[in-house]
């Protein structure tokens, strides 16, 4: 067992020279291995040198700049927590968030890593050195620590260099001395003291000596959580696939295309959407951007959303080239008319995405089509080289203030003409104003398509009702907090879902009778006020009770 | 050596068969000297041919089956545990290859049932990325036979065997009828019905320290044994070094002790089987 000197004390784990860029070093602190790797950011890490999946070293591992992959299964550890970010074994299931390596606490001070087997970085103080010493080539001993300190005092003196001794195992070490300063030749001098420093391990190597056990390793029990078997992952997230390339594609804007591991992707209509399941455990929407002549691998644009709930972020940052990402097949709540005489796009920002897809369709078919493009700045405008494909038909608005935006919105809409269709995509307050410019000039919501990418609107779910389900002949209630979907999924019917917040559609059934409270996006008013259907996430009984088409 | 210091064998381990040594090394009049739980052994034959295991300062039981010889510690059943298919008239049997390695027998045997690091360890040959997924499978005890088996296992490889041209989804059924031994059965390239016999014996020269044997039985009449071999130690070597990187050495049995994931059913079935056998031998019991 180490006493607590032992496990707090900062010591010298490696020259700082030693952690090269994507290597891995390997450092000990008796007996306990440590696996040591600076990030591409600089950070340096010093963790337990063991996977905590089958127990191989870490110092095997591949150190990719970000996060160090193990050799055997290919697990995935993040730079600095040491949190696993991906299983390749099930690509469609987030890690679990507690699989964290051991991660021992390290500082970069005076051109050497230090680490300590317990404490945190602020904790113990570090021994003083000289700022800009010249670190020797270090010398490993097999000799006990204290016996080498010894020896060291007692052949060098301080006064010149700064020694250190790591206490690699009860009887290993590793000398590392630090020069008051720097010489003007640095070599002639850092082989000079290692002549002297390989002469004194000769000597003290060959001195007899009792064996020395070694300390053995400590192995920490995993969580208990961690020793069952995890479920499979989100359900209908059924299909694999590589993310082939990954690139920007404006400010703040990350293009992936994810590509079929083998075969064809499925058909997929222009507007649609996919689920995405995301290493960090969330599902996320993303809509197509395909034209139907681009149907060997999927484009999507995910904008950064750094308020989020770390959906976006784990694409832009945690998710790269090659990794494999559980999908969904994609599903279409956002259909594109082809018996327009005229269609018009309005995109704001990334809402462009889906209308994209449309365009491209129109665009081919020859079909005629306006496309009105608005961003903040031309920087903040995703997929330029598309939008320059599609050439004449679009126009970009950019850096409009909501005035001007009003303004140029209202100017675009106008009065409807014969068979013009619209369709909308973009952030809540811009759709919001050109549905009520549209509606104000008269246009039928017949003719206005939209698509809001979440549900902003405020919702209540506080009324306990009864809903009858027609077809399976079942009568249920509803709880206060729990949605339709909860409520029959408890009695093993399930309702598709895919964002559950009354934005894409996709868990809409129909309503047989029963005044509805609508809470969705998705609807139009001219189908909420049909009342024929709900979609089932978000919406409730307005008073009493509900015959639901299920 | 500590990995080879006489240890007390558990009965499990003490009464079972195990390999030392591959039958065509020993030439009839000759004797070489083996190693098993840290004793050394003389193996050798006698003039009729028998193989004869000495150790211990006794004549321990012997056995000649699927192109090694084995012995054991204690009282072994009358006969090894069958590998059917192995003599059907057109299958190639080839020794293909023993490997010293310093990690302990079960830590191996372990490797062998794992489909997950194909990708990662037999890149280009037994799996490759983004190709990572190790689909649901089945694990049971067979209790008949009292061995693990694990079936519909499923994986796609660049090229699965030596005869394979491309890459194809390959099938697998893997036996553990020994707490040292595996067996694989996989959809061979040439034959649409029988599969592929690809196993392992490990002998356990101390607790830390095994030589891995492997044996193919094969539908193949196209590769050559030494193109067989190759291919078969070319996995081993890449295996070795992984191995050799595990710690600790002797598989842990406490279920907290590594993390296991959906893919490691079979190893999890393995570790709950050698537990309830009782074995103690190259693993570091449950608490
Ligand atoms: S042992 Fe590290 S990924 Fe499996
Ligand atoms: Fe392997």
């Amino acid at each position: 067992m180490l006493n607590d000197e032992q496990r707090r004390a900062w010591q010298p784990v490696a020259s700082s020279t030693d952690l090269v860029a994507r290597h891995v070093f390997a450092g000990a602190i008796w007996g306990q291995e440590l696996a040591l790797w600076r990030a591409d950011d600089g950070h340096v890490n010093a963790w337990e040198n063991r996977c905590l999946h089958r127990g191989v070293r870490l110092t095997i591992g591949v150190n990719l700049g970000s996060e160090l992959m193990c050799q055997y299964h290919g697990w995935r550890y993040a730079n600095r927590t040491a949190g696993c970010t991906y299983i390749p074994a099930h690509p469609a299931d987030a890690p679990a968030r507690t699989i964290c390596n051991r991660v021992y606490p390290a500082v970069e001070r005076h051109g050497l890593v230090w680490a300590a087997l317990e404490g945190t970085v602020e904790g113990a103080a570090l021994p003083e050195l000289p700022m800009d010493g010249l670190v020797l080539r270090p010398v490993p001993v097999d000799v006990p620590p204290a016996e080498v300190e010894a020896a060291l005092a007692a052949e060098f003196g301080r006064d010149r260099v700064r020694w250190l001794v790591q206490p690699v195992d009860a009887g290993r070490s590793i000398i590392r001395g630090v020069l008051a300063e720097q010489p003007a030749e640095p070599l002639p001098v850092l082989r000079r003291w290692s002549a002297r420093l390989g002469r004194l391990r000769d000597r003290l190597e060959a001195l007899p000596r009792p064996p020395v056990a070694p300390i053995p390793p400590e192995l920490h029990r995993v969580d208990p959580a961690l020793a069952g078997l995890p479920e499979p992952g989100p359900a209908g997230t059924s299909l694999r696939l590589r993310v082939a390339r990954k690139w920007p594609v404006a400010e703040d804007v990350t293009a992936f295309r994810l590509a079929p591991l083998a075969g064809e992707l499925p058909a997929f209509q222009p507007g649609a959407h996919i689920d995405v399941a995301l290493p960090n455990g969330l599902t996320r929407q993303y809509s197509l951007t395909n034209g139907p002549d681009d149907t060997a691998a999927w484009v999507i644009g995910v904008k950064r959303e750094p308020a989020g709930l770390g959906g976006s972020t784990c694409l832009h940052d945690a998710v790269r080239e090659g990794d494999v990402l559980a999908v969904s097949p994609p599903r279409n709540n956002f259909p594109l008319r082809r018996d327009g005489l005229l269609t018009l796009f309005i995109a704001g920002g990334i809402g462009l995405t889906p209308l994209l897809a449309m365009a491209r369709t129109l665009h081919l078919a020859r079909l005629p089509y306006h496309f009105h493009a608005f961003a903040r700045s031309v920087a903040h405008l995703p997929f330029v080289d598309v939008l320059d494909g599609l050439g004449d038909a679009v126009e970009r608005h950019i850096g409009l203030d909501p005035a001007a935006t009003t303004a140029k919105l209202e100017a675009i809409i106008g009065t409807q003409g014969e068979k013009h269709e619209l369709y909308v995509c973009g952030p809540t307050p811009f759709l919001d104003a050109a549905r009520a410019i549209a509606a104000a000039k008269g246009w039928p919501d017949t003719a206005v398509h939209f698509e809001y990418f979440k549900n902003e609107r405020p919702r209540d779910a506080s009324n306990a009702f009864e809903v009858a389900l027609a077809r399976s002949a079942l009568t249920l209630d509803v709880a206060p907090g729990q949605s339709i979907v909860e409520a029959v999924a408890a009695h093993g019917i399930h309702i598709p879902t895919s964002c559950a917040q009354g934005a894409c559609g996709t868990c809409r059934v129909g309503v047989i009778e029963g005044a509805i409270d609508h809470q969705d996006v998705h609807l139009t008013p001219s189908e909420k006020a049909r009342g024929d259907c709900l979609m089932a996430c978000v919406s409730r009984a307005a008073a009493g009770r509900l015959v639901l088409d299920l | 050596m500590s990995s080879t210091e006489k240890v007390e064998l558990d009965p499990a381990i003490r009464d079972a068969w195990h390999v030392c040594a591959v039958a065509a090394d020993i030439a009839p009049g000759a004797t070489a000297m083996h190693c098993l739980f840290g004793q050394r052994l003389e193996v050798a034959r006698d003039a009729a041919g028998r193989p004869v295991v000495r150790g211990d300062g006794r004549v321990l039981p012997a056995l000649e089956r699927y192109g090694f010889i084995w012995t054991s510690p204690g009282t072994p059943p009358e006969d090894l545990f069958p590998l059917p298919g192995y003599d059907e008239p057109d299958r190639k049997n080839v020794v293909t290859g023993s490997v010293g390695i310093r990690v302990s027998a079960p830590r191996a045997v372990e490797n062998f049932l794992d489909m997950g690091h194909f990708p990662f360890v037999h890149t280009g040959i037994l799996g490759e990325e983004p190709h990572t997924e190790v689909k649901e499978y089945a694990v049971a005890i067979d209790p008949v036979a009292d061995e693990v088996v694990a079936t519909e296992c499923q994986f796609y490889q660049p090229r699965a065997a030596v005869g394979s041209s491309g890459g194809a989804k390959t099938e697998y059924v893997y036996r553990v009828p020994h707490p040292f031994c595996a067996i694989l059965y996989k959809t061979s390239p040439f034959d649409a019905v029988r599969m592929d016999i690809v196993a392992l014996f490990v002998q356990p020269v101390g607790e830390e320290e095994i030589i891995g044997h492997t044996m193919m039985s094969i539908i193949d009449d196209r590769s050559t044994a030494t193109e067989v071999r190759h291919f078969q130690l070319t996995i081993f070597g890449q295996d070795k070094p992984i191995l050799e990187n595990q710690r600790p050495r002797k598989l842990p049995l406490d279920p907290r002790a590594e993390t296991p994931i959906r893919a490691d059913k079979s190893s999890i079935m393995y570790r709950r089987w050698l537990t309830s056998k009782g074995v103690a031998y190259g693993v570091i019991p449950a608490p």
